[in-house]
């Protein structure tokens, strides 16, 4: 039994199933975290490449220590320090990667189906860690696991994912994976920050924060992508700030023990507020500390496909 | 084997195991998954009944140290380890269903001392069917059963919603 497949690409070719494959093998992974040595052989001799076009600290860190928890060779790879600058293609740089016999590339881009193009054209597994506006994957699955991990089931779960949906890879990731369980989702944001037609992808969308919160078990804070500002999705951070900002005071519209999620850089005291990102109801470090338990076991899972 | 079978060849090793180790003192229990956790179970209950007293018992999931990993195409399911109790000085009896080539102790024994350094190892197992590829040898042994390399033993248990016995499957 396995996932099967050679690529991690998007959750929207996954399996119920599939999904809970991976978090039961995540759930392994979570003990050996807990050790007091955090290593396990399962992937001597495999080398991961972390190919990394676009800035990351916590997901790069984050496959990294995974991967070398599982006693793989990891090689860093990012845009600034290598050929990519003199003209080379993704294409050509993935070969080159390949050609050094790495068995799983890990790739971020800036551009939507970069995993895929680059999947379709090297024989070593491809893990998506994000490309575009697109998906990133492994994000959406570590989230899954932190609602687990909190006792949540996911059928009738109901999920508010708030901020700049549009650009957001995060939430399209977590869309797909929670309505295929069964869960209930609400996009809430202004409608600049809402794409059209979402509701075909099963979720809700609601203008009002207020309202979108009412009744919900997990409210997911998506980062304004201040870098964006230029493109007046919003008239000021202070009028976004005022209207979509997760308070105290809103968190309690939730239900009772709803939990806070963020997949991080936090934006404090814009999207939200100091004291909600501290609070008991936030679980964005459990998300961080989950994101190595995941990854590793996606790595476990990828490793033996193409074997 | 049958059930009675089963029953007194673990009454005898509990008895072996608290005389080599001169009773409970520093002792501990780690079945490795799944049916090794069960006879792990039913030996701590009998020492229990022996001694009157419970000793740490841990469950131990070896697939992450098997030496066949990055040859399989298809990655076994995980299941997890769970040894809730500090190994370290302690004397630690591994116990599996069945011996066989010798390859899941070695990994136990790998996955053990990646937890602490136990002051002692030691091996329990209900079948020794022989056809060792590895120096390892069983401290306690519940019935050595001769076997050819394309017969097949199953150890069925009540545990796992059966009848307890040891069959020989021919090929």
């Amino acid at each position: 039994m396995g996932l099967k497949r050679k690529d991690l690409l998007s959750l929207t070719n996954l399996s119920a199933a599939d999904i809970a494959l991976i978090l039961d093998t995540a759930d392994s992974f979570k003990e050996v975290s807990g050790r007091e040595i955090k290593k396990v052989p399962a992937l001597r001799g495999k080398t991961v490449v972390n190919l990394f076009f676009e800035p990351s600290t916590r997901t790069r860190t984050s496959f990294e220590l995974a991967a070398k928890r599982l006693s793989a060779d990891v090689i860093n790879f990012s845009p600034s320090s290598s050929s990519v600058v003199k003209g080379e293609t993704l294409l050509d740089t993935a070969r080159n990667i390949e050609a050094m016999q790495a068995d799983i590339i890990v790739l971020r881009h800036s551009s939507a189906g970069a995993a895929e193009t680059l999947a379709r054209g090297v024989k070593s597994s491809v893990i998506n860690a994000g490309d575009g506006w697109h998906e990133h994957p492994t994000q959406a699955l570590l989230d899954l696991y932190t609602i687990r991990s909190r006792g949540m089931g996911f059928a009738g779960l109901k999920v508010a994912i708030v901020g700049d949906v549009a650009h957001s890879r995060v939430a399209r990731s977590n869309i797909f994976a929670l309505t295929k369980l069964g869960a209930e989702v609400r996009v809430v944001g202004p409608p600049t920050m809402i794409p059209l037609h979402i509701n075909q992808l099963g979720a809700q969308v609601y203008y009002n924060l207020d309202e979108g919160l009412r009744g919900v078990h997990v409210i997911m804070m998506l980062r304004l992508q201040l870098e964006r500002q230029g493109r007046a999705l919003f008239p000021t951070i202070r009028e976004y700030a005022r209207q979509y900002g997760l308070t105290s005071e809103r968190v309690k519209l939730a239900e009772p023990g709803a939990i806070v999620m963020h997949p991080g850089p936090i934006n404090r005291g814009v999207e939200i507020a100091p004291d909600v990102a501290d609070s008991l109801s936030s679980v964005i470090l459990d998300q961080v500390a989950n994101g190595v338990a995941v990854r590793m076991g996606i790595l476990y899972l990828m490793s033996g496909a193409n074997a | 084997m049958d059930a009675g079978d089963i029953a007194r060849a673990v009454t005898r090793i509990a008895h072996e195991i608290l005389e080599r180790n001169k009773g409970i003192q520093d002792l501990a229990l780690v079945g490795i998954r799944t049916g090794g956790v069960h006879l792990a179970h039913r030996l701590v209950r009998r020492i229990h009944d022996i001694e009157g007293t419970q000793i740490p018992i841990g469950e131990l999931d070896i697939t992450l140290y098997r030496d066949d990993l990055s040859l399989r195409k298809d990655q076994p399911i995980l299941r997890t380890t769970s040894v809730p109790f500090k190994i370290s000085d302690l004397k630690v009896v591994l116990v599996d269903d069945v011996l066989f080539t010798g390859r899941t102790i070695r990994a136990a024994m790998d996955g053990l001392i990646d937890l602490g350094r136990p002051a002692e190892i030691q091996l329990a197992v209900l079948v020794d069917r022989g056809h060792r590829q590895l120096p390892i040898k069983a401290n306690y042994i519940g019935k050595n059963i001769p076997t050819s390399r394309d017969e097949a033993i199953e150890v069925h248990l009540e545990e796992n919603g059966e009848e307890d016995r040891v069959v020989i499957l021919r090929a």
